[in-house]
């Protein structure tokens, strides 16, 4: 694999290679798949396994996929990665990238074994989990990652029971006890920091692992408009984070001196419209606490950003 | 910009003509997704600065970079989501009721 010097919307690959795919308006799942297709272009191996991106990208004969694409196994998107390229190494092929693009139910509950058996091996693959929050594909069911407080058809919003009353799992940093060679963070409201990252990734003679927080319009119950506003909003409002894992530590990208109101961002969304005071208090405090320990812990950004991102991270 | 097209009707001749597995080349196009949209983008050149946030945050990949730093929409595949006018510094795009551009 050949070095890729981050591109940005000036010198980003003019040609798409997701493209004429049948996606929900305003998909954010789409765009991350979109822009990451584009950093690391033709010569890309894409396996997708059951989710939206497949089921919106192979409606056959309309294929939208401009990479050779295969649908994988729901469990099986990092073992079906790792044979291709193992299968492509073997046929001699040079400059070529492997890359999987799974959902989050996908990736944080069906598909966590065979990631977690690439990682193992340190299988030469980027693994990229677009983030909605919930198996959107199949109408709305909670999956691992489905925050606090989000209704979906399996976690209803009644009188006692107000949403999901579960976390989100903490992928990233399942997947960096492993000891992976490289682990992000990224979100498509900042596309270029997400950029930098598909750049960085392709070049790491190992396993990487990206994790892009992606809105759902669909599923969330919001106008489609507002999907690259709510993703910048959650990092924004500290309940998204952007940072990174190399070389055994964890970095901060982004560590905003002041959060922006979380209900600001979870009014926006009818799937917490029934959220009452003492949940949204109930979700700043777990925020707190979870960026209380990621300071504590992680290294910060060299700089670290106010209100304004830094050039590394702008949007 | 480069983006696939979409391909003339499926005649099959022969036999051998029909796919013997749901596989096909990259990037095969049969409909444009036009039909879609309740809304559409307008773009204004002369406010338009070409800083290319609409092409970098298009779920669809239908912004195009022209000449002299500004855009122009693919109206064949533009499904009207809104995101370009939202995402607008400039308020270069407003959105139109209605599919037709």
């Amino acid at each position: 694999m050949s070095p890729i010097k981050p591109p940005n919307a000036k010198t980003l690959s003019e040609r798409e290679f997701f493209f004429g795919h049948k996606g929900c308006a305003g998909c954010g799942g789409s765009l991350a798949l979109r822009l990451a297709l584009k950093v690391l272009g033709e010569r890309t191996f894409t396996v997708v396994p059951a989710g939206c991106m497949s089921a919106v990208g192979f409606v056959y004969p309309q294929l939208a996929f401009g990479t050779n694409a295969i649908i994988s196994t729901f469990p099986g998107t990092a073992s079906m990665l790792a044979g291709v390229a193992a299968g492509a190494r073997a046929l001699g092929l040079k400059d070529f990238h492997t890359v999987g693009f799974a959902g989050d139910g996908g990736t944080a509950d069906i598909g966590l074994q065979a990631l977690s058996g690439a990682i193992d091996r340190h299988d030469r693959i980027l693994y990229i989990c677009y983030d909605n929050e919930a198996y959107m594909n199949t109408g709305v069911q909670k999956s691992g990652l489905t925050p606090f407080g989000a209704r979906t058809t399996t976690t209803p919003a009644g009188q006692h029971i107000r949403g999901s009353i579960t976390q989100k799992k903490n992928m990233f940093e399942i997947v960096a006890a492993h000891g992976i060679d490289y682990a992000a963070t990224a979100s498509v409201g900042y596309p270029q920091d997400f950029i930098n990252k598909v750049a960085k990734a392709a070049t790491v003679e190992g396993t990487a692992y990206i994790h892009v927080f992606a809105p759902c319009p669909t599923g969330w119950g919001c106008e489609t408009d507002l999907s690259i506003e709510l993703a910048k909003e959650a990092v924004d409002s500290g309940l998204w984070y952007l940072a990174e894992f190399e070389n055994g530590e964890h970095r901060l990208n982004r560590d905003p001196r002041e959060f922006t109101p979380v209900r600001s961002y979870l009014e926006k969304q009818a799937r917490f419209a029934h959220l009452r005071d003492e949940d949204f208090a109930a979700i700043e405090r777990t925020r707190d606490a979870q960026w209380a320990r990621m300071r504590r812990q992680w290294a910060r950004p060299t700089t670290t950003a106010p209100s304004a991102a830094t050039p590394a991270t702008a949007g | 910009m480069s983006r696939p097209k979409v391909q003339p009707p499926f005649a099959p001749k022969h036999l051998a003509d029909f796919p013997t597995g749901t596989c096909d080349v990259a990037a095969h196009l049969v409909e444009t997704l036009a039909s879609w949209r309740t809304a559409t983008p307008r773009v204004d050149v002369n406010q338009c600065t070409g800083c290319l946030r609409c092409y970098l945050v298009c779920p669809e990949g239908t912004v195009s970079k022209i000449e002299n730093n500004r855009v122009s929409i693919d109206y064949d595949f533009c499904k009207g989501c809104g995101i370009c006018s939202h995402e607008c510094k400039f308020d270069a795009i407003t959105m139109i009721d209605g599919g037709t551009a």
